[in-house]
C-alpha cells in the first residue's frame, strides 16, 4: 500500500474527522491544554494545534510559539494513548454479597465505559510514531501473551490510528536510536507526514490499512507528486538526524547484566524521588495494582485495576516484606526492563525513546544518559 | 470509584475472562498447625468452573475473599481428585487470615490454574528429591501425590522437610507415612526443638547426607523460603545434581496472574505465567542478585 | 570388633573419607569402640573436652540448658561426628550430648589425637582438614538456622 500516497489540504483534513465521526468514532486529537499538549475530543482541525512546539530537556517541558503553520511540532505530549486504552483504573469484577457466598454481577461489556452499553471506538488523530510503537508493545503484553486482556482488546480492536510522523524533534527525543520513530513503519491505519513549506500546511497521506485506504478515497484526496512526497520523507528524515540522544538498545541485556551492581545506581537513586512521574508518562508502563472496594453495607463491591508503579515501596510486598526496599533496586528494575528484560519478555525494547520520562522527571533523570553510563559510552560532560 | 446495584441485570453476560474469581462453595477447613489451615472446595458450578481443579503439580489459584482482597494460593490437593480443590493457607495477614476463618458453605472465589508445574514427566524414570520448608510442602504435595498414583514411573522418592519447630510441621501424619512404604524416605527436621521433640534438629540441607539416591539420576524439587532455596541448591549441586534437573517454585508479589499487572517480575521473567517452578538453570542468576 | 574390623569400618565413615590407608590404621589404633543408651548423656557442657567421636549409628542430640528449658540446637547422627572440640584442649565442651537412641560410636581421646598430629603433621593437616568441613558445616547451617526462614516477619503477610 505504501505505493499510494496521497496529498491532504486543510479541507481533507477536516473532512478526515468528520468521517470517522460519522463512521461513529469517538474522534480523539491532541489539543493545547493548559501548559501542555493533551489528548480530548476533537471536532475539527481548528481545535489541533497550530505553531505550536515544545522545548523539553531533563525535568523541563514548555510549549512554545513557532511562526510556521505547523500542527504537530509539540513533540511526544505528556499523555500517551495509554489514557484511552489501558485507562487509569477500571472495574473489572462487579459482585454482590449473598449470605456468606457472593455472585458475579453482570458488568458493563469488557472495555466499556462505566455505565456505557459498549467498548469506545476511538480515532486517535495525531498521534505520534513513538506512540504507536507504544501501543505495539501494550498489545504483546495484553494481546499476546497466555491470556488477553479483554478490556484493552476490545478498545484496541475497534481504535483506528491515525499517526503524523515527525518532522520536529524534542532535545529528549530519541526515537529514532530506538527505531520507532520519528516515520511511523506499521501498524497504522493512515500515516501523515507534515509539509510545512506552505501556508496553511499540506499532508503526505499513506495507508496502512484496508480501512485506511476507504477513509482517505472517501475524503476524495488528490494523488500526491513525487516531489511533495519527496519532500515530507526529507523532513522527517531531518527530525531524525538531529536527535542527539541515543541508546544502543541490543547490547541492554548484556550491560544489564555486568552492571547489576554498578556504582552509579546508587549514585542515581540519590537523586531520584521514586515519584512515579517516569511510569505515568511512559506509553508503555502497565503495571497495574488491583484493589477491593464495597460498598459500606457490604451488599454490593468489586475489584478495579489501577495504574501502579514499580517505584512503590510496597509493588513487592510478599509476607516479610519488600522484594525491591531501596530506591536504587527499583530504578534499577525500571531501567532494566524497559531496555534489557522487555526483549527477552516481548522480543523488543520496552522504551519507545519518546524521552517522556526524561522530561517529566522532577530531578532531571535521563534514561540514555544513566545507560550510557552503565554501558561505559557516556559522553562527558553530561548531567549529574 | 464506580459502585454498583445489583437489581437490574443486564443482559450483558459476565466477563469469564482469567481475572473473574468464580465463586467456590468450601467444604472444610481443617486445621494443619496453629496456624495452618487446609480449605476444601468444590469446584465453582459457573461455566468451566470444573476446570479450575483440572491442574497439575505445582500450579497456584487466585483465592478471592469477597470484600477482602485476593491471593496467590498454590494448589495442595491431589491433582487426579478433579472433584475437589484442595488449598493449604498460612494465616499471616488479614486476606488468608479472612480466608481461613471462612465457615463451610461459605464461596470463595477461584481463577486458575495458573503458572508451571513440577517436571513430573521429565522425572520419569528417576529419583524424585522433594526439598520443602515450612509451607513450602504445600505446592509439593500434588508432586507427591501423582508419584504415588504413579510409582512405578519413578525410581526412589526422598522427601526432606524442614519446620521452624515441631509444633509448625505440616502434613505430618501424611510425612510419617509417606516414610514407611518401599523405596521412599521422608525425614522431618525442624530448626529449634524442644526435650519432647525425638527427631532431627538443623536445617533442612543438614538432611542431605542421608539422601539415599544417585545424584545424577535424581530430579530435585525445591520449595520454601528462598534463602533456604538458595542454600538448598547450592548444596545439591555440590553434590553432584545437574542444574537442569533442580527446579525450585518461587514467590512474588501477584496481582493478576496472568501477565498484565507487572508485580511479579524477576528479571526477565513473569513469575505467575513463565514460573512459579523454574529450573535452577534458569532462576539461579537471578536469585543471587540482590533486591533483583 | 578385632582390628581388622575397626580399621574398615573407619574406613567407610564418611568423616575419614579419602583418607589414605595408613591414616586409617593410625586412627583404628587409637579408637575404641562405645555404645550409650538412649537419653544417656556422652558430655555435659562444661565437661573438660576429651572425647572426639565417629558415630555409627543412632542420633545425638546437642542441647543447651537454660532455666525451666532445654532448647535442641541440633541432632548429629550415623557418619557424623561429634565432639570436635577435643582437639582443641583448652576448651571445655560447650552442648551437652544427649543419645536420642542407642548409639554406637568409635571414641578417640583427644589428647592422643592431637599427640598423633603433632607428631606427623601431614596426617595432622588430613585429619584437621576434615574437622574443619565438619566446623565449617556446623556454622553454616547454625547461620542458616539463625536467619529463622520461616517466621513471619516485618509488616506480616498478606
Amino acid at each position: 500500500m505504501r505505493d499510494k500516497a496521497w496529498r491532504l489540504g486543510p479541507e481533507h483534513f477536516g473532512r478526515l474527522i468528520s468521517v470517522l465521526a460519522e463512521q461513529g468514532y469517538e474522534v480523539l486529537g491532541p489539543q493545547v491544554d493548559g501548559p501542555a499538549v493533551r489528548w480530548g475530543p476533537l471536532t475539527g482541525p481548528d481545535e489541533l494545534p497550530q505553531g505550536i512546539g515544545a522545548e523539553t530537556s531533563p525535568g523541563h517541558y514548555r510549549l512554545k510559539q513557532r511562526s510556521g503553520p505547523e500542527r504537530f511540532a509539540w513533540g511526544p505530549s505528556p499523555d500517551s494513548l495509554k489514557r484511552w486504552l489501558h485507562v487509569p483504573e477500571e472495574c473489572f469484577v462487579h459482585a454482590a454479597q449473598d449470605n456468606g457466598a457472593f455472585h458475579i454481577l453482570p458488568g458493563e461489556q469488557p472495555g466499556a465505559p462505566p455505565g456505557g452499553a459498549a467498548p469506545p471506538k476511538f480515532a486517535f488523530i495525531g498521534m505520534r510514531p513513538c506512540d504507536l510503537a507504544a501501543l505495539v508493545r501494550l498489545d504483546a503484553v495484553f494481546l499476546k501473551g497466555p491470556y488477553v486482556e479483554e478490556h484493552y482488546s476490545a478498545r484496541r480492536r475497534e481504535a483506528f490510528l491515525v499517526v503524523v510522523n515527525c518532522t520536529a524533534s524534542l532535545d529528549t527525543c530519541f526515537c529514532a536510536s530506538m527505531e520507532c520513530g520519528p516515520g511511523a513503519r506499521t501498524g497504522y491505519d493512515v500515516a501523515l507526514t507534515e509539509h510545512t513549506a506552505e501556508e496553511p500546511a499540506a499532508y503526505l497521506a499513506e495507508a496502512g490499512s484496508a480501512r485506511g485506504v476507504a477513509l482517505i478515497e472517501a475524503i476524495t484526496a488528490p494523488r500526491a507528486e513525487p516531489g511533495f512526497i519527496a519532500e515530507c520523507r526529507e523532513a522527517c528524515k531531518q527530525a531524525a538526524a538531529v536527535q542527539r540522544r541515543r541508546v544502543d538498545w541490543r547490547t541492554a541485556p548484556a550491560v544489564m547484566l555486568r552492571s547489576f551492581e554498578h556504582p552509579r545506581w546508587e549514585q542515581t537513586a540519590r537523586r531520584c524521588l521514586a515519584c512515579g512521574n517516569c511510569t505515568l508518562t511512559c506509553p508503555t508502563c502497565f503495571c497495574v495494582n488491583t484493589i477491593e472496594h464495597t460498598a459500606i453495607d457490604g451488599s454490593t463491591g468489586g475489584r478495579s485495576r489501577v495504574w501502579d508503579s514499580c517505584f512503590t515501596q510496597n509493588f513487592t510486598y510478599i509476607h516479610g516484606g519488600s522484594v525491591r526496599t531501596s530506591v536504587k533496586s527499583r530504578y534499577r528494575q525500571w531501567l532494566g526492563h524497559k531496555l534489557a528484560w522487555w526483549q527477552q519478555q516481548f522480543g523488543t525494547a520496552g522504551c519507545t525513546g519518546c524521552g517522556r520520562c526524561i522530561a517529566w522527571c522532577p530531578a532531571g533523570i535521563d534514561i540514555s544518559e544513566e545507560f550510557a553510563a552503565l554501558a561505559g559510552t557516556a559522553q562527558g560532560g553530561t548531567g549529574a | 470509584m464506580t459502585t454498583h446495584q445489583s437489581t437490574p441485570v443486564s443482559p450483558v453476560p459476565a466477563s469469564s475472562g482469567p481475572m473473574t474469581p468464580l465463586p467456590a462453595r468450601l467444604i472444610s477447613v481443617e486445621k494443619e498447625t496453629h496456624d495452618t489451615y487446609t480449605l476444601t472446595l468444590e469446584p465453582p458450578s459457573a461455566p468451566g468452573g470444573e476446570l479450575a481443579s483440572r491442574f497439575r503439580p505445582g500450579q497456584f489459584s487466585m483465592l478471592y475473599d469477597y470484600g477482602v482482597g485476593e491471593l496467590p494460593i498454590s494448589i495442595s490437593g491431589d491433582p487426579e481428585r478433579p472433584e475437589q480443590l484442595v488449598y493449604t493457607i498460612r494465616s499471616v495477614g488479614p486476606v488468608t487470615t479472612s480466608l481461613v476463618t471462612r465457615a463451610p458453605g461459605d464461596a470463595i472465589g477461584v481463577r486458575g490454574p495458573f503458572g508451571t508445574p513440577w517436571p513430573m514427566t521429565e522425572a520419569r524414570g528417576k529419583s524424585v528429591l522433594i526439598v520443602a520448608g515450612g509451607i513450602g510442602l504445600a505446592p509439593l504435595r500434588p508432586a507427591i501425590y501423582h508419584i504415588l498414583r504413579h510409582r512405578g514411573d519413578y525410581n526412589r522418592l526422598v522427601i526432606l522437610y524442614g519446620a521452624r519447630s515441631p509444633r509448625d510441621i505440616l502434613f505430618k501424619k501424611e510425612l510419617s507415612a509417606w516414610g514407611l512404604l518401599p523405596d521412599t524416605q521422608s525425614l522431618i527436621t525442624v530448626d529449634y526443638g524442644g526435650v519432647s521433640w525425638r527427631g532431627h534438629v538443623g536445617v533442612v540441607t543438614t538432611l542431605f547426607k542421608s539422601i539415599r539416591a544417585q545424584p545424577a539420576e535424581t530430579y530435585a524439587l525445591l520449595c520454601g523460603p528462598e534463602v533456604m532455596m538458595r542454600f538448598a541448591l547450592r548444596e545439591l549441586q555440590i553434590r553432584g545434581l545437574p542444574k537442569n534437573q533442580i527446579f525450585l517454585s518461587m514467590e512474588r508479589n501477584m496481582k493478576c496472574a496472568a501477565g498484565f499487572c507487572g508485580h511479579c517480575q524477576l528479571g526477565p521473567f513473569f513469575v505467575c505465567k513463565d514460573g512459579p517452578v523454574f529450573s535452577c538453570a534458569a532462576i539461579e542468576p537471578w536469585m543471587d542478585l540482590y533486591e533483583a | 570388633m578385632n582390628s581388622i574390623q575397626v580399621q574398615s569400618a573407619l574406613a567407610e565413615h564418611p568423616f575419614l573419607a579419602g583418607l589414605t590407608e595408613s591414616d586409617i590404621s593410625t586412627l583404628a589404633s587409637l579408637a575404641f569402640e562405645v555404645q550409650f543408651q538412649e537419653e544417656q548423656i556422652i558430655f555435659r557442657d562444661g565437661d573438660p573436652s576429651s572425647f572426639f567421636y565417629l558415630i555409627q549409628s543412632g542420633h545425638v542430640a546437642l542441647e543447651v540448658r537454660a532455666p525451666g528449658h532445654i532448647l535442641r540446637i541440633q541432632t548429629i547422627g550415623d557418619g557424623e561426628e561429634l565432639g570436635w572440640s577435643s582437639f582443641l584442649a583448652s576448651v571445655n565442651k560447650q552442648f551437652q550430648a544427649r543419645c536420642l537412641e542407642p548409639v554406637r560410636a568409635f571414641a578417640f581421646d583427644g589428647a592422643q589425637i592431637i599427640a598423633r598430629c603433632e607428631a606427623d603433621p601431614a596426617f595432622g593437616f588430613r585429619v584437621l582438614r576434615r574437622v574443619l568441613s565438619t566446623v565449617a558445616d556446623r556454622l553454616r547451617a547454625t547461620r542458616l538456622q539463625m536467619l529463622d526462614v520461616y517466621a513471619t516477619r516485618g509488616g506480616g503477610g498478606l
